[in-house]
């Protein structure tokens, strides 16, 4: 019984700390600076404090924060499309074609994908320099849209999942190659292209280092990179700013407006979510 | 570049795929090799030739290396990043593995699923909003749980994220992200264990204590590598937090916490653009090196 007890506890603390921070932020929306560090942190504000927190937080640098969101969701789109047209094939060629080089690029796609990236930012910089695309969405966009992740999910969808008779009828029965996979495997595939969808969309929603180096100027930030820019406009963490300051609450509605769109998706790809994750525990 | 080869050779010699089918195949990854090689080849190249020459191009040997191992901002930073990876390596594997055979054991299955999604929430926070929401959790004025940091002897936001704090800070605020995604991995991990091992453990009159520790933990092996390579991998290269946190504290925590803070240091703010490709290549070698060791232990990626 005390096991169980103990058991129970734990499972109910970690519960608190997963979810107090975030219902604290959905209530810090809707205070003003004198409700926050004085009414009940759990409490709610006022509608009127929050629309004037949103009216707030828009003025900030004429709309900056509508500009940002934009911005993120042009360069998510654009990558993510490109991501699934160029993934989706190579990940289901790499597990039901045979060719030539197919082991090396196995190989060296999971070598990249242990690869960590941030590393690779000064260097990216230096590459798109040298083509003349920095301060244009294309030197996001462009390494944003390779994603080995996305192929190697997609290989161990194809080879778990998919029989490669089901393709070997359709050729017999005089399908093109081009035809195997447009009928036969893509229907077959969407929950994998949901999952590889959902996480590159976060991956590049979430990106902070990239676009901080390649885009510096506001009006070319993503959201990520603009809120973080807010925060030193902040009085009560940065004491030196002058007469354009942001409130601690617009800064937390700013945090909120960051991630909605994050949530919506992830709340429409639960389901791929939990079953896609586990797709590869199946295999022994 | 393998591929510009391979309509060739395929149909002669070993018994593969058809021409036609190779030919597909070809044509199925070309795409995703173009992007391989402009965003993942080209650049560690890009890097390691900055690594071993000067501003003018020419051979430098180990010079940029030893130039920036001796910048006194080095061995500080090199220093936070182990001791975060070792704070955020160990809760990761211990309180995951321990609260997914928690909600493994928990018999009401609503109970279990509601809580798994609660703890998988803070997921979709990641990036720059983590950092801001625990700025405000950490800052005494206005956090839900001041008393708490209040007990613990921290009355102002300066005194809570001192530098000697910062590891364990960073910790607490990646594991609140990141920890849900791999408890729900854990756990389908823990059902996928044959109902016959678990009763055989049972009838010969296992604990579950023991039960967990000698059936359930290390049939999850390889589930936890994967976690601590990627883990690892994503540890090593921390500089949302660090960056934010300078931001907002006014140079209480300096620009320089972290490895790739001092990349970007130096290739941004000191023009040393080769200094700053020496420690990618070095951060690049070490996270590669200890990613290329548990692979190799623990033959994760033998699905080939």
């Amino acid at each position: 019984m005390a096991s169980r007890l103990l058991a129970g506890s734990v499972l109910t603390v970690f519960v608190v700390f997963f979810v107090l921070p975030v219902l604290w932020l959905l209530l810090a929306a809707t205070k003003t600076d004198q409700q926050l560090v004085h009414d009940n942190p759990l409490s709610f504000g006022s509608w009127d404090a929050l629309t004037a927190n949103w009216h707030a937080l828009t003025a900030f640098q004429d709309n900056a924060i509508l500009v940002w969101l934009r911005n993120s969701a042009v360069y998510a789109s654009i990558s993510l499309v490109i991501t699934l047209c160029l993934a989706i094939p190579a990940g289901y060629a790499l597990a039901m074609t045979e060719f030539r080089g197919r082991r090396t690029l196995l190989i060296a796609t999971l070598v990249v994908m242990l690869m960590p990236n941030a590393t690779l930012v000064v260097p990216l910089f230096l590459e798109i320099n040298a083509v003349h695309l920095i301060g244009t969405m294309w030197s996001i966009i462009l390494p944003y849209s390779f994603y080995p992740f996305g192929v190697y999910l997609t290989y161990i969808y194809f080879t778990t999942a998919v029989p490669k008779d089901l393709l070997a009828a359709a050729r017999i029965d005089g399908c093109s190659e081009f035809g195997v996979f447009r009928h036969v495997a893509l229907p077959l595939a969407t929950p994998v292209i949901a999952l590889v969808g959902f996480f590159s969309f976060v991956a590049n929603w979430t990106n902070y280092f990239l676009p901080y180096v390649m885009l510096p100027e506001s009006d070319q930030m993503p959201i990520q990179v603009g809120v973080g820019s807010l925060l030193s406009n902040v009085p009560s963490f940065n004491p030196t700013v002058g007469s354009l300051a942001i409130e601690r609450p617009q800064l937390a509605l700013a945090t909120l407006v960051a991630i909605t769109p994050v949530l919506v998706v992830f709340l429409f790809a639960q389901r791929f979510l939990v079953s896609g994750m586990l797709a590869g525990a199946t295999k022994e | 570049m393998t591929v510009a080869h391979s309509s060739a050779g395929s149909v002669r010699g070993r018994p593969r795929g058809t021409s036609r089918e190779s030919r597909a195949g070809v044509a199925f990854v070309a795409g995703y090799v173009l992007l391989l090689i402009a965003f993942g080849v080209l650049p560690t190249c890009y890097a390691i030739y900055f690594a071993f020459t000067n501003a003018g191009g020419a051979f430098t040997g180990f010079t940029n290396f030893v130039t920036t191992a001796q910048d006194f901002r080095f061995i500080d930073s090199l220093g936070h990043v182990a001791l975060y990876l070792v704070f955020w390596l160990l809760s990761l594997v211990v309180f995951v593995v321990v609260l997914a055979l928690l909600l493994h054991r928990l018999s009401s299955g609503p109970v279990s699923q509601a809580l798994r999604f609660l703890y998988y929430i803070p997921g979709a926070l990641a990036g720059a909003a983590s950092v801001l929401v625990w700025l405000f959790m950490l800052d005494p004025t206005v956090s839900p749980v001041s008393s708490l940091l209040e007990t613990l002897g921290f009355h102002t936001f300066g005194e809570v994220i001192a530098p000697g704090n910062l590891a364990l800070l960073f910790t607490i605020i990646a594991f609140w992200t990141g920890a849900g995604g791999w408890i729900v991995v854990m756990y389908g991990a823990l059902n996928n264990i044959p109902k016959d091992v678990m009763e055989a453990a049972r009838i010969d009159g296992a604990n579950g204590w023991q039960t967990a520790w000698r059936v359930q933990i290390p049939m999850l092996r390889k589930w936890i590598v994967y976690m601590v390579i990627l883990a690892f991998a994503g540890g090593a290269q921390l500089f949302v937090e660090p960056q934010l946190l300078s931001l907002a504290s006014t140079g209480v925590a300096g620009r320089d916490y972290s490895l790739n803070q001092l990349t970007y240091d130096f290739a941004f703010q000191m023009n040393n653009i080769n200094g700053a490709a020496a420690v990618s290549v070095e951060l690049l070698v070490i996270s590669m090196s200890v990613a290329g060791v548990f692979v190799a232990r623990s033959g994760f990626f033998d699905a080939d």
